[in-house]
């Protein structure tokens, strides 16, 4: 089992690999167009803006192998800004263009309640979710965005409520993604990484 | 279906050691901050703040250690501060393993930090942390741990910090701070009610009630407490149901 995390100078690399460690799968760092090439699995992590984070993908030459892996049907399983990354647009950065494996765009939250969203919420569930599977329907995960896709189409499997309704989890085909990081939501965020690296072929 | 109320235990440090003392001074040992970490992981802590009391620049090093220490051992989210003056000595905090990080005396002087740390790491990543006191008819900030009087009032410090990039708010009474006579509900609510950003009361944490009165009158979005928890005086498994039996949302653990 070769899990890479997309390494693009930002991010939350360590907790994720921590998160992993836990579960017995080890992973390295991808920070080139051949090392995204050469794994089984790939989860791109992501914290901050963005524009900071296509920019950087961009500087690195790693928005094609990206998206050529997802062609090929390399399991990708995105976090948090790394969800937002897969749509074509966000209100964050109207110029920067995402990776668009999803042809929606991602929005400000609307300022009806406190804004980050920062903590932990519970999801509603929309269609049968794989990366969900064993966790509890009134599960809390933890949430630290003030940007959401509001619509995913068919690929929207749950959704989480704080200011408008947002897509929390996403599975079509090989690509996967949550807007609340797994990897700091305690043993149910366990239970998601371990069921997105059993999708992926490994053991989890 | 609403966003849960966050239990957030606390560790103040001398950048290695875990400290107390009541109104910040008479300082004493209280542990080792990875070993009460691991505690909190498992029991049910939603969320953790570790901070360097001490924030000398020669123990640095030594804290950022600490904070690597203390973040191998959790599945949950944690913040750090102490100190923080400049945007590298904040991603010096964030890489070593924090994700958010807290800033206080730096803010007050220079505002235009909060500016700059939320461009660089982002807004959900810069706690503002405000230390304030009773004086007269409104609550004044103060720096350096609480020694030095700024002049300003904490309420309108808050709501500039935020329209200056701050993503949440840690109000710490001095008033209230270490003498387990319950939050200060109405600073709290003053703050909660200027700021659309979460708010984190925190000082004179004690029974469950305390607890309950801040989420209710406090309008707090979440409670920080060290050494109710540190002394095992509260337990966070009976505390979250007792909020939860009283109609705070609350992530039930175990």
């Amino acid at each position: 089992m070769n899990i890479a995390l997309v390494e693009y100078g930002a991010g939350n690399l360590p907790s994720v690999e921590r998160a992993l460690s836990r579960l017995g799968v080890e992973s390295r760092r991808a920070a080139s167009p051949e090392a995204l090439a050469d794994c089984d699995a790939l989860i791109l992590p992501g914290v901050g803006h963005f524009g900071a984070l296509m920019r950087s993908l961009g500087d690195r030459l790693l928005v094609k192998p990206l998206r050529e892996a997802v062609l090929r049907g390399t399991p990708l399983l995105g976090i948090c800004l790394g969800l937002q990354a897969m749509f074509a647009t966000s209100d964050e950065a109207p110029g920067d263009a995402g990776l668009a494996l999803f042809p929606q765009k991602v929005s400000a939250l609307p300022p009806v309640d406190r804004l980050p969203h920062m903590g932990w919420n519970q999801l509603r569930r929309a269609r049968p979710s794989k990366l969900l599977e064993g966790v509890p329907q009134d599960a809390y995960f933890y949430f630290a965005h003030s940007y959401a896709a509001l619509d995913a189409g068919e690929a929207g499997v749950a959704y989480c409520d704080h200011c408008a309704s947002f897509v929390a989890v996403i599975e079509q085909g090989n690509v996967f993604a949550t807007q609340f990081h797994p990897e700091k939501s305690g043993p149910v965020g366990a239970q998601v990484l371990s069921n997105f690296v059993r999708q992926a072929g490994g053991k989890g | 279906m609403s966003l849960a109320h966050r239990i957030i235990p606390c560790l103040d440090t001398d950048g290695e050691r875990v400290v107390k003392g009541v109104n910040f001074v008479n300082l004493r040992d209280a542990g080792d901050p990875a070993a009460l970490a691991a505690r909190y992981n498992i029991e049910g802590a939603d969320e953790l703040v570790v901070l360097d009391i001490a924030a000398s620049r020669d123990h640095r090093p030594t804290f950022l250690e600490t904070i690597r220490r203390v973040a191998a051992e959790l599945a949950i989210p944690l913040t750090a501060g102490g100190g923080v003056a400049n945007v590298d000595e904040g991603r010096a905090i964030l890489r070593a393993g924090a994700d958010k990080l807290t800033v206080n005396t730096a803010a007050i002087r220079n505002p235009a930090l909060l500016t700059a740390l939320a461009a660089e790491f982002g807004s959900q990543a810069v706690v503002l942390a405000i230390d304030a006191k009773r004086v007269g008819d409104r609550w004044e900030a103060f720096v350096r741990g609480g020694s030095v009087a700024t002049g300003m009032d904490a309420v309108v410090w808050a709501r500039q910090g935020v329209d200056c990039g701050a993503g949440e708010i840690l109000i710490t009474s001095m008033d209230k701070d270490g003498t387990r006579s319950g939050f200060d509900c109405p600073l709290t609510a003053a703050i909660s009610r200027a700021v659309s950003v979460p708010v984190i009361a925190s000082g004179g944490a004690d029974t469950p009630e305390t607890f309950l009165e801040v989420f209710r009158d406090g309008h707090a979005d979440a409670a920080l407490a060290a050494s109710i928890f540190h002394d095992s005086i509260q337990g966070l498994g009976a505390l979250k149901r007792y909020l939860g039996e009283n109609g705070v949302s609350v992530r039930q653990t175990g």
